[in-house]
């Protein structure tokens, strides 16, 4: 099962790596990522394997936003079928 | 890989726009409980619920958590209780409200509907029984909703059973005066009443139904209000109304999505998706405030009618191609109370009874949430019910009337139910008796449009 992170909020050094860690630490493999930076406002895409993940998908949207609130950003997790579902005929 | 846009798209409207699955809804067929004695017949519906629905509430949360949508209820509609009450020798057919409710509360869901009858061209055994009943049953359970289809295009209307209704409705409110009449707002009165639909308090299960179902009703009144805030003011008509498609269409998706995750799960048959726009009394989830979007003063002005018909339109255009079956009530919900926007309309006197009986010829519903003076005659509450009807039977659309009379309160007077109910002004009715075309009885023969074969 794939799913999508999304971090948006104000760029600070060491964004991608805390959620790459908290990723690591869970088992979750980064399949793919995209960012941007327009002026300083930061928008991370990443899409993630979670089948072998050694956390629920609960607990790695906590640690996510846990992530998301120590480096003052908006974290979300959501299974990759909903945005295939709603953007791709 | 999908584009960052799109997905933040997603991500907003559920964010900020209180993109959301409104409820699924597992239809029941109760007709294997039947049974001469209403003890033995109540065991078996309360053990049929419990078994069948026994993973429903936690399946949505489930799927809630996993995908990240809000699934906001989980639902329980079941097979006409008169149709099971039939045989009963029993006159204590409230028993059956009862069992729904222990039943409803075992779940944990919020909201089981099936308290009905349907009489659109007469009264079979157990119909007269249930209607007398629904005024107790509302009173005495928490959960249970209540419905009765006095009226079809096929079938004429049952003035019989319309006049019945007025005073149902009526005692419904009177015996429930101490909690805000909350009974009459689980009390809905149908012309041409659909089998499959997911939303209360009109939900029941058909009798062509399979034994057990999952249908699911979608909304996003926000999302849409938002899609075309974006566009601006320079948009023309057309433009508006693919805005509105587009939106629905993402809107259903997602719908659908949950749809065929819930069945797959609860290994219960997809029934279909109801493209609704389900409006809630939260700020930004308002059907009343699209049409303001459109460039309307304040939804009730003149030209509220033609907008509402575009978006009803609209959504069910975007809607279709996004699930495999559609059905229910699909379209756009005007229900006073539950929406902001229309609550602030009718404080401030821009809506009143007569302009939201003709929005409800084009859109999916009737009058639907509306507080009355608790004064109102049971023979004015019925001629309501005949108006509305009559436009859903010649229209060949489902009409339904959800009036609360407001005991002890006037126009003007404000009643407040909380939570998704919402709170609305009393608004004044029409002036002059319609007393003896009430009370003539009878039925109003089926229009032209029946005969169709």
């Amino acid at each position: 099962m794939k799913a999508i992170i999304t971090v948006i909020g104000k760029d600070t050094v060491g964004i991608l790596a805390k959620v790459s860690d908290a990723c690591s630490k869970a088992d979750v493999n980064i399949v793919e990522v995209t960012q941007s930076v327009l002026q300083d406002m930061f928008a991370m895409v990443m899409l993630v394997e979670i089948s072998k993940s050694n956390i629920g998908f609960e607990q790695l949207r906590e640690n996510l936003n846990q992530v998301g609130d120590a480096t003052g950003t908006k974290i979300h997790i959501m299974h990759e079928d909903i945005f295939n579902s709603m953007h791709k005929i | 890989m999908l584009e960052t846009k799109d997905i933040l798209e997603t991500i907003n409207m559920i964010d900020n726009e209180n993109l959301d699955v409104r409820t699924i809804t597992m239809g029941i067929s109760l007709l294997d409980c039947i049974n001469e004695d209403i003890d033995k017949a109540c065991i078996k519906v309360y053990d049929k619920i419990c078994r069948s629905a026994k993973d429903l509430v936690k399946t949505g949360e489930d799927i809630q958590k996993e995908y990240g949508i809000p699934i906001i209820n989980k639902r329980i509609s079941v097979t006409p209780i008169a149709m099971i009450a039939a045989p009963c020798q029993s006159k204590k057919i409230a028993k059956f409200a009862y069992t729904l409710d222990r039943a409803a509360k075992e779940l944990g869901v919020n909201f089981i509907g099936g308290y009905s009858a349907l009489v659109q061209k007469g009264f079979a055994s157990g119909d007269y029984a249930l209607i007398e009943s629904i005024p107790e049953a509302l009173s005495e359970t928490e959960f249970v909703c209540s419905s009765v289809n006095i009226g079809s295009t096929k079938a004429g209307l049952n003035m019989d059973a319309v006049k019945m209704m007025g005073k149902i409705v009526k005692q419904t409110a009177e015996i429930t005066a101490d909690r805000n009449c909350i009974g009459a707002a689980k009390l809905v009165v149908f012309c041409n009443a659909p089998e499959d639909n997911p939303f209360m308090a009109g939900a029941f299960h058909g009798v062509g139904e399979a034994d057990t179902v999952i249908n699911v009703g979608v909304s996003g009144p926000g999302v849409v209000r938002a899609a075309l805030a974006k566009g601006g003011t320079g948009k023309n008509i057309t433009e508006i109304a693919d805005m509105v498609k587009k939106t629905a269409f993402k809107i259903t998706r997602m719908g659908q999505l949950v749809a065929q995750e819930a069945s797959q799960r609860l290994c219960v048959p997809f029934g279909i998706v109801d493209l609704s726009l389900a409006p809630t009394p939260a700020v930004g989830d308002s059907v009343a405030h699209i049409l303001e979007e459109m460039g309307l003063e304040v939804c009730g002005c003149h030209g509220t009618t033609a907008a509402l018909a575009l978006l009803n339109d609209a959504v069910k255009k975007g809607g279709v191609m996004a699930s495999s079956h559609v059905g229910g009530l699909s379209g756009a919900f005007i229900p006073v109370t539950e929406d902001a926007g229309m609550i602030s309309a009718a404080e401030n006197g821009y809506l009143d009874i007569t302009k939201l009986e003709s929005m409800t010829a084009v859109c999916s519903v009737g009058l639907d949430m509306i507080v009355v003076p608790g004064d109102i005659t049971p023979e004015v509450i019925s001629a309501i019910i005949a108006d509305e009807a009559a436009i859903g039977m010649v229209n060949t659309k489902t009409t339904a009337v959800r009036l609360i009379p407001a005991i002890g309160k006037k126009a003007g007077d404000e009643l407040n139910f909380g939570g998704l109910l919402g709170r609305g002004p009393v608004m004044p009715v029409r002036k002059g008796s319609p007393e003896v075309f009430i009370n003539r009885g009878g039925r109003i023969p089926a229009p032209l449009q029946a005969l169709k074969n």
